[in-house]
């Protein structure tokens, strides 16, 4: 028979070792014994990279994590080279002051999370990410909900959130936060980018039939989609929301054909535009004509991985991509710095970025000039230092990074699917990129309505 | 009155691919009342099967063309399936352009290892646990086989087309005294729905005509008495569980031209095909069977802009609600058996 001696001493003794292993987590955050949330007090900085390792993007979210370890060696100067620090250069002319020795002299770790594309899960990984391993800034994600609730976070903590591949309005419009800054583009970019070149290949008169994600990112995309093609003379005949679990879209391609509509418009992204465009090209819709003319399909944002995913049905369809890896070699050296990232990236990993890479490579560069400029790792600081930042070099021609609302502006790529592609990663071909004075709106946009940046927050 | 017929076709099509796996479910919950919810992964892994045959039959040797270059500037890498370099350029097209009815053939010896295997080493084990314990093991295992698969194939879905003969669409309207191009329907929907219906009706001739089938039926309304006529029932129910596999496999099969498969899609398919059993009846081979079309045309009704107008996300719910509806009217569903997990 066993007995159990339990004295006030020790009830008090367990209490207090049980208490402060509770608060160890609080215990070294900003307002305890730093200036600032996660302040790096030692040789090395860490920074947080939070993206979908598993779930439907885990293959958008691999090639995240190797642009985000080759920033890393950049940052470090450990990379066979330099990569885009050769290229950064400012509204000036002179180049980065990055100069492959950490930032401010830190040695740059990392670690990673996985958002499994989910809003709670990515919180939860970037929440551990800060707390326990000391992260500094969050950045990757593929999604846009995923996006809006960790910015929210990061905001809370004190931390800065570079975005990673968000295409929703919300995320610099009304979910917009200080903390946050987004370098990819957004449903707006996409619209305006889209329907002159629509307008030219198509003609002014077309009725449109839209399937919608039934989610923000999808209704955002819409919206912008339906403003700028009405506004050049489409008219749109159906939207018809369907729900982002669907597979099969048979049921909601089938009566396009006889609605009137002559293009169909998809505001899906990942699997749903895989299977949708799969389908509408099964249905015959690429080989039908509509009131007298040719019915064409229009996806608004392409992704070179789903392009896979959709095989051969991709070809000769028309989509805006934030960058391309060809860029630099059919449009010159305004987009310098592609080429540069091709080449780092293509030697380390044997195939070309996709431009989920390129923007979180870009995000981690920005990110670290910003440090150095500022020169503190200071979260208002940095902020102060990236708000109406002008660079180039960085693979999309001369970009701001505008103060209103943390939203990067830079040229817009429209692409279409290629006929004859001669591999896997040469599936689409660039058809034009449209300017960024097309592209910019003002800040009180209405697409943009609602919320405000606040204040920055560093976590004392 | 084409907008309908349109949807009468894709609901018999969406229900071939319900009835094919809530055939296979039910086969395996009639005979070893077990609960599988690794079914969608089957369906899942014969998907992949086809996949694979593709691949295998698209290996390739690499052959550098100096006169080309790539990304990085360097010559250009092409690679040559050896099917090329056995049968010529043309024939090696042809053999890898019918690699998905091919698959069939791959598939089936796959499938019903799968599924014995699966039964022998696993779900033997929980017969005579509570149905929550096998619902928990089999989904559990349904993680498990998919986090495998991608594993080996990655995340993002893969292409894999019908034979060219079966790609694009024809005017069935046409066909039936409509004006042309009103009613514009694939040919490999076609092609699924007549081989769901080929497949449904060889397994039902397989339990009512043959001895095998007969014993088995005997088994499932009354295993005791079968075992103690010196049946070896245990044994038969395996082999019935490699044949549901093998459906379910076969309805992954022959989906792959319909959408590009990724390592997810027998989850997606999985709680519809329960709800297809649920509202068929439990245990109840041709209410399975009359129930995956019958949702599978309600939900195809449902997608129609002009239902989701007047009742806003109707096309989200209706699966559910018909089945509560069934199931509020007839709580042992549409034709499901007095006794059948019922205490």
């Amino acid at each position: 028979m066993s007995k159990t001696n339990v004295t006030r001493r020790g009830v008090l003794k367990s209490g207090a070792v049980a208490g402060a292993g509770v608060a160890l987590p609080t215990i070294f955050t900003a307002s305890s014994a730093s200036a600032y949330t996660n302040e790096p007090t030692g040789d090395t900085v860490t920074l947080g990279f939070n993206v979908p390792q598993t779930g439907p993007y885990a293959d958008e979210g691999a090639d995240e994590l190797r642009a985000f370890e080759l920033a890393v060696e950049h940052l470090n100067g450990t990379g066979a080279d330099n990569g885009m620090l050769e290229t950064f250069k400012y509204a000036d002319g002179s180049g980065t002051v990055l100069k492959g020795n950490g930032i401010l002299g830190k040695k740059v770790q990392f670690v990673s999370g996985d958002t499994q594309t989910k809003s709670d899960a990515a919180r939860a990984s970037a929440k551990s990410m800060i707390e326990k391993d000391g992260a500094i800034m969050i950045t990757g994600g593929s999604s846009s909900g995923v996006a809006v609730a960790v910015q929210a976070l990061c905001q809370e903590a004190g931390v800065i959130f570079m975005a990673g591949l968000t295409h929703a309005n919300d995320t610099t419009g009304k979910d917009k936060r200080a903390n946050g800054f987004r370098h990819f583009f957004n449903s707006y970019m996409s619209g305006a980018a889209l329907a002159p070149v629509l307008a030219k290949a198509y003609g002014g008169d077309r009725k449109a039939y839209h399937l919608t994600a039934d989610y923000n990112w999808g209704y955002t995309t819409e919206e912008a989609i339906r403003a700028s093609t009405e506004a050049m003379g489409w008219e749109t005949v159906a939207a018809v929301k369907t729900p982002l679990t669907q597979t099969d879209f048979s049921s909601y391609i089938a009566p396009v054909l006889n609605s009137g509509a002559d293009v169909l418009v998809l505001n899906h992204y990942g699997g749903n535009m895989v299977n949708s465009l799969t389908n509408a090209v099964q249905f015959g819709l690429r080989a039908a004509e509509a009131n007298g003319k040719k019915f064409e399909i229009v996806v608004p944002l392409y992704s070179e991985l789903m392009a896979r995913g959709a095989g051969s049905n991709i070809a000769g369809i028309l989509g805006s991509q934030n960058w391309d890896w060809k860029l630099e070699n059919i449009l010159g050296s305004r987009y310098s710095g592609t080429n540069a990232f091709v080449q780092s990236f293509g030697t380390k990993y044997g195939f070309p970025p996709s431009q989920a890479a390129h923007t979180c490579y870009v995000q981690t560069l920005l990110y670290a000039d910003a440090v150095e400029r500022a020169g503190s790792f200071e979260p208002c600081a940095v902020v102060a230092a990236l708000e109406g930042f002008e660079f180039d070099g960085l693979g999309n021609g001369p970009t701001l990074y505008r103060a209103d609302d943390h939203q990067c502006f830079k040229d817009v790529v429209v692409v279409r699917g290629k006929e004859n592609p001669e591999n896997e990663f040469d599936l689409v071909e660039i058809v034009e990129v449209t300017p960024v004075e097309q592209v910019t709106y003002a800040p009180d946009h209405p697409q943009f309505a609602g919320g405000a940046l606040g204040s920055c927050n560093n976590g004392a | 009155m084409d907008a309908l017929i349109l949807q009468i076709l894709n609901g018999l099509d969406k229900g071939s691919a319900y009835a094919l796996i809530a055939l296979g479910l039910t086969l395996i919950f009639g005979t070893l009342g077990v609960v599988n919810f690794a079914h969608g992964a089957l369906f899942m892994i014969g998907a992949f099967c086809a996949v694979t045959l593709n691949k295998i039959l698209t290996l390739s040797h690499t052959v550098v063309d100096e006169t080309r270059k790539n990304f990085l500037g360097q010559p250009m890498e092409l690679q040559v399936p050896y099917v090329y370099d056995l049968f010529g350029e043309d024939m090696g097209n042809t053999i890898i352009d019918w690699s998905v009815p091919m698959a069939i053939l791959f598939a089936i010896p796959v499938m019903v290892l799968v599924g014995v295997v699966m039964e022998r080493g696993l779900i033997k084990y929980f017969y005579k646990r509570p149905h929550a314990d096998q619902i928990l093991v089999t989904f559990g295992l349904a993680i498990v086989l998919q986090e495998v698969i991608k594993y080996f194939y990655g995340a993002n879905p893969i292409p894999t087309p019908a034979p060219s003969a079966f790609t694009g669409s024809f005017d069935f309207g046409a066909l039936i005294g409509f004006d042309a191009n009103t009613i514009i329907y694939p040919y490999w929907r076609l092609v699924y729905f007549a081989f769901a219906a080929m497949i449904i009706g060889a397994v039902f001739a397989f339990l009512q005509f043959t001895t095998f089938g007969m014993v088995v039926r005997a088994g499932m309304a009354d295993r005791e008495t079968v075992g103690l006529l010196g049946i070896n029932i245990d044994k038969r129910f395996t082999i019935m569980f490699g044949l549901a596999a093998a459906v379910a496999g076969l309805a992954g099969v022959m989906y792959v031209p319909i959408n590009p498969p990724n390592y997810h899609m027998g989850m997606d398919f999985l709680v519809l095909s329960f709800v297809v059993v649920v509202v068929g009846g439990m245990g109840s081979l041709p209410g399975a069977v009359l129930a995956g079309f019958l949702l599978g045309i309600l939900e195809s009704f449902a997608s129609m802009k002009e239902v989701i107008d007047i009742i806003p996300g109707i096309n989200q719910i209706i699966i559910y609600l018909v089945a509560i509806i069934i199931l509020l009217t007839r709580p042992r569903g549409l034709m499901g058996r007095k006794g059948v997990m019922e205490s």
